[in-house]
């Protein structure tokens, strides 16, 4: 019954203490989302171990010195929009043989659209890039760098991706990725300590 | 003629009713995606390099920051900064054994560390703090990088 009197409360500068909380919320809020280059950094070796022997046509590697100068293969001066073709060239070689793969048991590669030079790689699985910086190396150019080598991997992907499944590799499903990671294209980039 | 003009006279106010409705609406979309900034910078902001083969980081509760760069004072050399205070590399194990211990076990394994480092930092320096990563087997990583060309970084 009392009830019945109470005056309504007014309402009218709800709006203005909503557009107060907005403004609050506009001014600090930051929509960036962090991006970056993910990678997966070795885990720590026992001593003993002995690295396995590798051969030297299956190893690309990729040396950038404290002036920020790259060279690949030890004997070829590159810049970096050069390297990811470079990169391509050399994991799609799959040079292999059948009978040269056989004891590591892999067939010779199929989808390679490589050149099939014996002197370069034999299989995708087999090959491996190995980049080596110099401590005094700048940041920059080291993230090129590492940008061209995933990029290399991306657009082998995505080739490959295109021809079997016609989408792109990110497109494709879980299970379609997974099998181009691990058996197709697997990407494998080895870090030497950097020089002193 | 006459009438038409009476007509315009008479315009009705719009009405405001919704307006709070409206205002209430994008205060919980701001409320929903603000993101605040927990740390201070200590050292210059870094500007990052860019790159085109991005990944996004999903979880941000997941992501420890490490961040790399010059001092406010210009003073030479790379400085690492470990959540509110310029720290040494040989305290980065410290930094990621406190990060872990907010996470529960199963969740450890997908904690990432996003290296957040200047254009002009040394690989030295990032190669250091990798190797400390690597001794308490904080494997996953993230160079922060904008997006872009990556010739962009060497011009």
């Amino acid at each position: 019954m009392a009830r019945r009197g109470t005056p309504e409360i007014n309402a009218g500068s709800m709006a203005d203490i909503a557009f107060l909380l907005l403004i609050f919320f506009l001014v600090t809020t930051t929509m960036d989302v962090d991006t970056g280059i993910s990678r997966k950094l070795p885990e720590k070796q026992d001593p003993n171990i002995v690295p396995p022997v590798l051969k030297e046509k299956n190893v690309f590697e990729v040396n950038v010195n404290r002036n920020d100068e790259i060279l690949v293969e030890g004997d070829t001066y590159m810049k970096v929009d050069e390297l990811r073709a470079a990169a391509i060239k050399f994991i799609d070689n799959g040079g292999g043989t059948a009978e040269s793969l056989q004891k590591d048991k892999l067939t010779p590669c199929t989808w390679c659209g490589g050149d099939k030079d014996i002197a370069s790689s034999d299989h995708p699985k087999k090959a491996i890039i190995s980049l080596q910086s110099d401590r005094g190396t700048s940041y920059a150019m080291y993230i090129s760098v590492q940008n061209e080598l995933v990029g290399a991997y991306t657009d082998l992907r995505d080739k490959y991706a295109n021809k079997k499944y016609g989408k792109d590799f990110k497109d494709l499903s879980r299970a379609e990725q997974k099998i181009i990671k691990t058996d197709i294209y697997p990407q494998i980039i080895s870090e030497a300590e950097p020089t002193k | 003629m006459s009438k038409f003009q009476k007509k315009k006279k008479e315009m009705p106010a719009v009405n405001t009713a919704s307006l709070p409705d409206i205002v209430f609406m994008l205060l919980f979309f701001f409320m929903v995606t603000t993101v605040m900034r927990e740390t201070d910078l200590k050292i210059q902001k870094p500007s990052l390099p860019k790159a085109d083969q991005v990944k996004k980081l999903e979880k941000k509760s997941l992501v420890s920051y490490i961040y790399v760069g010059k001092s406010k004072d210009d003073t030479p050399g790379d400085k690492i900064q470990l959540n509110d205070k310029i720290s040494n590399v040989n305290e980065v194990p410290n930094f990621i054994f406190i990060e872990r211990r907010k996470h529960s076990e199963d969740e450890i394994p997908l904690l990432t560390t996003s290296i957040k480092a200047d254009m002009k930092a040394n690989v030295g320096t990032i190669s250091d703090i990798k190797q400390e990563l690597r001794e308490v087997n904080a494997l996953k990583i993230n160079y922060s990088t904008l997006k872009g060309s990556a010739f962009d970084n060497i011009k």
